[in-house]
């Protein structure tokens, strides 16, 4: 009898699995705990990234996820955004992701315009999306405006007046890349960092973070936001607790949940080992 | 000399760009910023072949009356739909083709997809990490310290759990990172090179 039990313990239904993580995340909905996040070195780098400019500078910012990353990094362009403007510097947006377009654009109109007020072609751009990867990321080095002769609303680029006098990326101060694959930080690091000269932060969905760790330890990534947890000690940097914040509690139960699953797993396994034996 | 002209081209711009890179030149920077729009041109134009193909292939299964042919019929017409929509409507905030097909349907199911991926890493948790040997044992302590220093309490449950973190991140981590990331590199040069001496052909084709 005891066998048996122990024996389908071992290889447990995943469905159990799936209903105990279910749960997990979902009992945030109902009972909020407010966990604040602790701020590790690598966010914090990319906080003091910001707040060392110099004032009023141009951030390249490029969004390049698709919406199954949305609700892990949408979070972290808002925070990033926020404190970009509440510095008093000016975000130019784009992305070179196809399905992002529309998706950044309305958070862009979120932050800038609805939230801040600030004024489109003067405070804030958005360039929209271009195809074209790598390419497109070493043309702006040669060109912004053979890159983006027009912004996302078809306006030459030439007629806004942030992007008069912008040539490539030295007229900017630093690069923001939020990304959740390719093409993102790796190749960011791989064609434009070293070669334009530029600072590059970056902010990334958890599971490309151990990638990107040995690029910041390199100096070669000046900061680095790891997916949910990221965005809540940014919004923490900044004061703004919002989604990440939000997010934490249902974080924290469900990787709880996973590691009372591994350790369930192998209590038993080590039983039936033992038993065997 | 249908093998040799794509060659020679590829090898003659292929040397360019290597060469290129070493000589920041304004009138070699002008032929490489050149070589560049076009490459943007080829790799936009893989949309229209890859759109083409769509419709080409589940058209064909959806006339034939072949395997699954309503779920094809279903992908050409939603494809067909998004498509015209963004084209005549266009793609911006308040347009039909993003406030009612993208944010209203593909965002919500694109962003379930996703969310699933937590439900079959629990489960892949589960049974993966069984300490049967001494580095599955590495492997198993190292994931329950990350996942543990990756959530707000972790101060509370060990106050060096952090700094644990970040050395597991920065130290064994980096390392086995970097030795990736040089070996594709040293890979990615090779096949380039390959590529570009003509050795490795595949791109051209069985023809």
């Amino acid at each position: 009898m005891a066998r048996s039990i122990l024996d389908k313990l071992e290889s447990l239904d995943r469905r159990w699995i799936f209903l105990a993580i279910g749960l997990a995340v979902a009992f945030p909905i109902f009972i909020r705990f407010g966990l604040e996040p602790n701020v590790s070195p690598p966010v914090k780098a990319f906080y003091d990234t910001i707040e060392k400019l110099p004032p009023h500078s141009r951030v390249l910012c490029s969004f390049d996820f698709d919406p199954g990353a949305k609700a892990e990094l949408l979070p972290m362009c808002v925070a990033v955004l926020r404190h970009i403007i509440e510095k008093g510097h000016k975000p130019v947006i784009f992305t070179l992701w196809s399905l992002a377009p529309s998706m950044v654009e309305e958070q862009c109109n979120a932050v800038c315009k609805r939230e801040y007020g600030l004024k489109y072609g003067v405070d804030y751009v958005y360039l929209g999306f271009k195809e074209g990867r790598e390419a497109v990321m070493v043309s702006m080095g040669r060109s912004m405006r053979d890159a983006f002769p027009n912004d996302f609303y078809g306006t030459p680029i030439a007629e806004l007046p942030l992007m008069s006098d912008v040539e490539n990326y030295s007229s900017f101060a630093v690069l923001v890349n939020i990304s959740s694959g390719y093409p993102g930080t790796k190749e960011y690091v791989q064609y434009v960092e070293a070669r334009f000269d530029i600072p590059l932060i970056s902010g990334a969905s958890a599971v490309s973070v151990p990638e990107y760790a040995a690029y910041y330890q390199s100096g070669q990534l000046e900061g680095l936001l790891t997916g949910m947890t990221g965005a809540a000690e940014y919004e923490k940097l900044i004061r703004r607790p919002d989604f990440g914040h939000i997010a934490m509690d249902g974080q924290t139960i469900g990787h709880l949940v996973i590691i009372a699953f591994i350790l369930f797993g192998n209590l038993i396994y080590i039983i039936n080992r033992r038993r065997k034996a | 000399m249908k093998r040799e002209i794509p060659i020679l081209i590829t090898l003659i711009f292929g040397v360019f760009m290597i060469i290129q890179f070493f000589i920041p030149h304004p009138s070699i920077n002008r032929i490489a910023g050149t070589l560049q729009e076009w490459a943007i041109v080829v790799i936009s134009f893989s949309y229209v072949l890859g759109s083409a193909n769509i419709l080409r292939i589940n058209g064909e299964i959806v006339y034939r009356r072949g395997p699954d042919w309503p779920y094809k019929l279903a992908l050409v017409l939603a494809f067909l739909l998004m498509v015209s929509t963004g084209l005549f409507g266009g793609i911006q905030e308040g347009s039909f083709a993003n406030d009612k097909l993208f944010k209203h349907i593909y965002v919500p199911m694109a962003s379930t997809m996703y969310a699933s991926l937590a439900f079959f890493i629990a489960s892949a948790a589960f049974r993966a990490f069984r300490i049967r040997t001494w580095q599955a044992a590495v492997l198993a302590i190292s994931a329950v310290l990350v996942m543990l220093g990756r959530i707000p309490i972790a101060q509370d449950i060990w106050s060096e759990l952090p700094d644990v973190v970040e050395w597991i991140m920065n130290v064994p981590n980096a390392v086995a990172q970097r030795g990736i990331l040089i070996g594709a590199a040293l890979g990615a040069i090779a096949t380039g090179l390959k590529v570009i001496l003509g050795i490795e052909r595949s791109y051209l084709g069985n023809e």
